[in-house]
């Protein structure tokens, strides 16, 4: 059977040649059965190692960061250079910095690379909140912690940390949000998650049903974890939501 | 733990007991300055009493009393709390006998009043029951709605309820002294004179020793049952009474520091209760009334704005005690009856309406 191409651009994902594939061969802006034919084998799975992608590096950034911060919270002269590095890490390009990463021995073109690079872009947005969170707590909270025999691990935990709650929290959104999106862009490197497809969408003549699908998805995880983080905050920080009565 | 001294009756505490309070020559030096903040303070206040640092600013009155609670470490010298050094406890162990009330309050403004007061039980690692005791307890004696207020917010009080809530705290875990940094500094006049009066009916239950930081020497003479005097530099100008402060001032800055109208003043430790009224057989009673429980000097006040008529005073059962005139208060005052000061307790009782859910003084 021969298939007339001639017109039609050259497509990816996407085989056979009776009409059911019309809007593809056309290349409309959106092509729903595209969709569920290949929501399974594509779209399901690419999510999902975006999903991964995310919950990693958010989580090993927040741990380190929060080290950090927390180190430079009692002793002043660790912020200036973990400032400067950190800044330094997130002014990195992207692009720039997988290829960096790649030659080194044990990184390649693996998940490892991926996840060094986007945990490097959380650092500074997450060691900057948690800092000034932390420094924003009132003086005379801390010394009435203080007064009342709070050792100083008493009063981190039980007051100056929960203080500084809200600023975490709007740290690891702005932290998320940026993973959920540079991710897209270290398929390159893996070739997983949402980059993955969007990239096949645009590796020869671009195939909109797919690169719209892939990247309204990526939108709508960063909305949908921005979101959640939201009711976090709101459930761990019920006082700042309390006024005046 | 503070056995001797006591003044105060068995409570649901953790440290029962007020305890005496002595300062022995102590000393503050800061690093990299010359003069020390205080070169050498000496003072002993009696378990169950007020005791008033007040001063200019730079007179190390804050210094001191952060000194006692080992906020800031001593130079020199020692304290003693109930007949032991603070040296002798780890800091955060004495803080925790320790009630701390500072001017800005302090308060969590993570956790509701409620939590705010539970503080230091928790720390003690009270039982849960005998914490949420000991909070309504110390609500009720604060005259606040445990249901209403309890599990609210800082946020959602008015100044006076923070500052309120702030001595409660204060007194979760009953210790034995109280250091107050200028507590009802940050309250409208109005309101700081109700806390000033609500905290002196507090303190006759309570009988804390307390250590008082502030700067207005009304205030000290008010709540005060003893003041000390710290001039610039650190050094003690007068520790006495009210009383004494105000016939005998030391010295030329003890003079100026209470100010031209210390008679004046004086007639504010008294109250009409302290004095010998006129009776009032027969004669028509004066028309405008006053309290027994008001001072001899808001009397007075009372006497002049009326033109000097003679006013009727009434006790707390609006039942006629006598009758003050400018005459009276002319001859009592040269006679020197007021000479010596009255008991500043005597004012303290009922001043005004309790906060509901007090029972009256023992």
């Amino acid at each position: 059977m021969t298939v007339v191409f001639a017109a039609a651009p050259v497509i990816p994902n996407f085989g056979g040649g009776s009409s059911q594939f019309a809007c593809e061969r056309a290349n409309r802006l959106f092509c729903p059965n595209w969709v569920s034919r290949n929501w399974a084998t594509v779209l399901w799975p690419a999510l999902r190692q975006h999903v991964e992608l995310t919950l990693i590096a958010v989580a090993i950034g927040f741990v380190l960061s929060t080290a950090l911060a927390l180190t430079a919270y009692r002793r002043h002269w660790v912020e200036r250079p973990v400032l400067i590095i950190t800044a330094i890490l997130y002014t990195i390009p992207s692009l720039a910095l997988f290829e960096l990463l790649e030659p080194l021995p044990g990184f390649g073109l693996s998940r490892t690379t991926a996840e060094v690079a986007l945990v490097s872009y959380t650092l500074l947005i997450l060691f900057r909140n948690t800092l000034t969170g932390l420094r924003e707590v009132p003086a005379e909270v801390r010394d009435a912690a203080r007064g009342m025999g709070m050792s100083d691990r008493q009063s981190l935990l039980r007051v100056e940390l929960p203080l500084a709650l809200p600023a975490i929290i709007a740290g690891l959104r702005i932290a998320t949000v940026t993973v959920i999106s540079l991710a897209t862009v270290a398929s390159l490197i893996d070739n997983e998650g949402l980059g993955s497809p969007i990239l096949a969408a645009i590796s020869n003549e671009v195939f909109k049903t797919e690169l719209i699908v892939a990247g309204g998805m990526a939108v709508l995880l960063a909305l949908l974890a921005d979101g959640l983080l939201v009711l976090l905050q709101r459930r761990l920080t019920p006082w700042t939501r309390a006024r005046a009565v | 733990m503070f056995s001797d001294h006591s003044a105060q009756e068995e409570g649901p505490s953790a440290f029962p007991q007020a305890a005496a309070l002595e300062l022995r020559n102590v000393r503050k030096q800061y690093p990299g300055q010359r003069e020390p903040a205080i070169p050498g303070l000496s003072l002993s206040v009696e378990a169950g009493e007020v005791c008033v640092l007040v001063g200019p600013s730079g007179s190390g009155k804050t210094t001191a009393m952060r000194l006692i609670n080992r906020m800031i470490p001593l130079s020199g010298g020692d304290i003693l709390l109930g007949g032991r050094s603070i040296l002798d406890h780890e800091p955060t162990e004495l803080r925790k006998q320790i009630g701390y009330v500072i001017q800005q309050t302090g308060l969590f403004p993570h956790l509701t009043v409620n939590e705010n007061i539970a503080t230091v039980p928790r720390l003690l690692g009270w039982e849960r029951r005998r914490t949420e005791d000991r909070v309504r307890e110390l609500l009720e004696l604060i005259g606040m709605d445990l249901d209403d207020i309890g599990p609210r917010y800082p946020a959602q009080l008015s100044g006076g309820q923070r500052q309120r809530v702030g001595v409660a705290r204060a007194l979760a875990a009953d210790p034995p002294l109280m250091l107050m940094d200028e507590p009802f500094g940050a309250v409208d006049p109005i309101n700081r004179a109700r806390l000033q009066d609500e905290f002196l009916r507090l303190q006759e239950r309570v009988r804390k020793t307390v250590v008082f930081v502030t700067h207005d020497i009304d205030e000290a003479i008010k709540m005060g049952d003893k003041i000390a005097i710290l001039r610039q530099g650190g050094t003690l100008a007068q520790f006495a009474s009210p009383a004494e402060i105000l016939i005998e001032p030391a010295d030329e800055f003890v003079a100026e520091f209470v100010g031209q109208d210390r008679a004046l003043k004086r007639l504010g430790l008294a109250t009409l209760a302290d004095i010998e009224l006129v009776t009032p057989n027969g004669t028509g009673p004066g028309t405008d009334r006053v309290a027994l429980s008001a001072t001899v000097r808001d009397a007075l006040s009372q006497l002049i704005a009326g033109g000097g008529a003679p006013l009727t005073v009434v006790d707390a059962d609006d039942h006629v005690a006598g009758i003050v005139t400018l005459e009276l208060l002319g001859r009592v005052l040269g006679d020197g009856a007021l000479a010596n000061g009255a008991d500043p307790q005597v004012r303290a009782a009922g001043a005004e309406p309790r906060p509901a859910g007090q029972e009256s003084p023992a």
